[in-house]
């Protein structure tokens, strides 16, 4: 067994140990953070099968933006996340029911799989040589160059459903009040502030 | 001997070695980037900062730092302990762990790997971390709210960072910060490096970088007038000791970004000398300096403000930045100063 191997056992033992502590920690900031780390070792995978630029996307986007939103949101959740954990006992037969279901599917579907001839060529064929050009290039390609149209139009759906969830829960205040910088930035000292002369003992 | 090396485990020695050299470069530079910093905020406040502990004071950091190693870790009542302890060895491991990308010489680089610059900004996006864990596992008000305000501030700065690297990259057409120092080298010494080309970007890294590493001006997550120390009130002695250090090294990292993106790595600025890791050394102690100086002349900006300058001001200005050189890249405009790779400089 070599190192990539081992590296590659150690890191997919973590992910499965850290998806499952996600499930069952006590508390859910320690959830976020063991899923963190799920993150991070499957990042670990993608440098191992030679995708270092999908691993370092899934580290920025993932764990350097979506995480921190998600431990944002938990840190101040104020639910009673006991109390959950005490009803799950009661749906723990249904999600079990669940679980046998799927895996029989798997099941079921592996066994009469069947590969046509000359599969591996077809699988391998949206990928270029990777002696020739680095995984960023050959991405970048099969983004901007060969799927540019469908590439722009899941950016516009992204675009529609940021401004959606936008207008959904904008309200407009009129009884708060704003901090207005540029009238801040114009405002006159002459004019802010008059000096006035205090008697003793009157005040003014 | 010499076949030993070409073996596993010599290999495997040779790469440790390697290491421990980079990490040694960064923590006695540390050393003296603390005083540095210290001495030159007194200097602008004619104070004469520490001068008691070795020549000139030049040993004071090493004196605080064991004098904060062998004072009592205290861990608050009702706090995380393994959250609150996993923190400021996130955030000091985390600020050292980037340092294996970066080039000091033409060939002096620990990791020379494809998507360098994108391990910086990952390593530099989960840094936020050691702040978030620490405010929250601190089970206290004023270190969860200082928290809360870094992780938007240093996400809000993250992106107009992102958006000014993807400047640098478009230019260069490489992710390898061996590659962007390359393009940069020209018969023009320093004229031939980006800060010209990407003239006003460099303010609005520099000033990102700021923000990014919670430094002065933009110090809110730990602003003593309203927060007493932030996300670091609880510490004490190591932990704390490791946050502090995990700050500079960041700062440190912004410098040499600075230097690598902007302003030519290791080339010398004038035609003729040669190129060299002493420039690059020399850079960053120049970058250094700045934020020290910007540290000790500008006060503290209020929180909206500071939001309002990532969100409408660099956000828009850097992402109109990147649709201008991607048509200067495209077109070969300018005498292909925007695209060198085509150029092939």
């Amino acid at each position: 067994m070599g190192l990539a191997d081992i590296t590659f056992y150690l890191f997919a033992v973590t992910v499965v140990l850290s998806g499952l502590l996600v499930v069952v920690s006590r508390s859910p900031v320690h959830s976020v953070l063991w899923l963190i780390l799920a993150f991070l070792s499957s990042a670990g995978m993608f440098v191992l099968l030679g995708a270092e630029f999908v691993a370092m996307l899934l580290v920025i986007v993932y764990v350097g933006a979506v995480a921190v939103l998600f431990l944002f949101v938990v840190m101040m959740l104020d639910v009673d996340f006991a109390g959950l954990k005490a009803e799950m006992a009661k749906y723990i037969p249904l999600a079990g029911l669940i679980g046998v279901i799927l895996l029989m599917q798997f099941a079921m579907v592996y066994g009469t799989w069947q590969f046509s001839d000359g599969y591996e060529t077809r699988l391998n064929s949206p990928t270029p040589d990777l002696t020739q050009i680095q995984n960023t290039a050959a991405l970048g390609q099969l983004v901007y160059d060969k799927y540019i149209l469908l590439f722009q139009a899941a950016g516009l759906i992204l675009l529609v459903a940021m401004i959606g969830a936008i207008v959904l829960t904008l309200r407009h205040r009129v009884d708060v009040k704003r901090q207005d910088p540029l009238a801040q930035m114009f405002r006159d000292p002459a004019k802010a502030m008059e000096l006035k002369d205090v008697k003793p003992g009157q005040g003014l | 001997m010499s076949e030993f090396f070409t073996t596993a485990p010599g290999i495997a020695l040779i790469i440790l070695a390697q290491c421990l050299l980079v990490v040694g470069f960064v923590m006695i530079s540390l050393l003296f980037l603390v005083y540095g910093d210290r001495k030159i905020w007194a200097a602008v406040q004619m104070r004469r900062g520490p001068n008691v502990v070795g020549v000139f004071g030049l040993l004071q950091t090493i004196a605080d730092a064991l004098k904060y190693i062998v004072k009592e870790i205290v861990i608050p009542a009702g706090a995380d302990r393994t959250v609150f302890l996993l923190a400021p060895l996130t955030s000091f491991v985390l600020a050292v762990g980037a340092w294996a990308v970066i080039p000091f010489n033409d060939t002096w680089v620990l990791a020379d790997i494809n998507v360098a610059i994108l391990y910086v900004f990952a390593i530099g996006s989960l840094e936020v971390y050691g702040v978030i864990m620490g405010g929250w596992a601190s089970n206290s008000k004023y270190p969860f709210l200082g928290s809360l305000r870094s992780a938007a501030q240093m996400i809000s700065y993250e992106v107009s960072i992102g958006l000014i690297i993807i400047g640098v990259i478009l230019t260069t057409g490489s992710l390898n910060f061996g590659d962007i120092v390359r393009a940069q080298d020209g018969d023009m010494g320093l004229f031939n490096w980006y800060w010209l080309p990407h003239f006003p970007m460099v303010f609005l890294f520099f000033i990102s970088a700021l923000a990014e590493t919670n430094r002065p001006p933009f110090d809110l997550p730990e602003a003593e007038s309203e927060l007493v120390a932030g996300y670091q009130v609880e510490y004490s002695s190591t932990p704390f000791l490791l946050f502090m250090a995990g700050e500079y090294i960041a700062i440190f990292l912004m410098c040499a970004l600075m230097t690598l993106l902007f302003f030519g790595g290791w080339l010398s600025p004038i035609p003729g000398l040669p190129d060299g890791a002493l420039w690059m050394v020399a850079k960053m102690g120049v970058f250094f300096f700045f934020f020290a100086m910007v540290k000790a002349i500008v006060p503290r900006y209020r929180y909206d403000q500071l939001m309002r300058l990532g969100w409408k001001v660099f956000l828009p200005f850097s992402l109109v930045w990147v649709v201008l050189v991607a048509f200067a890249a495209k077109f070969e405009l300018f005498g292909g100063a925007y695209a060198r790779w085509a150029i092939g400089g």
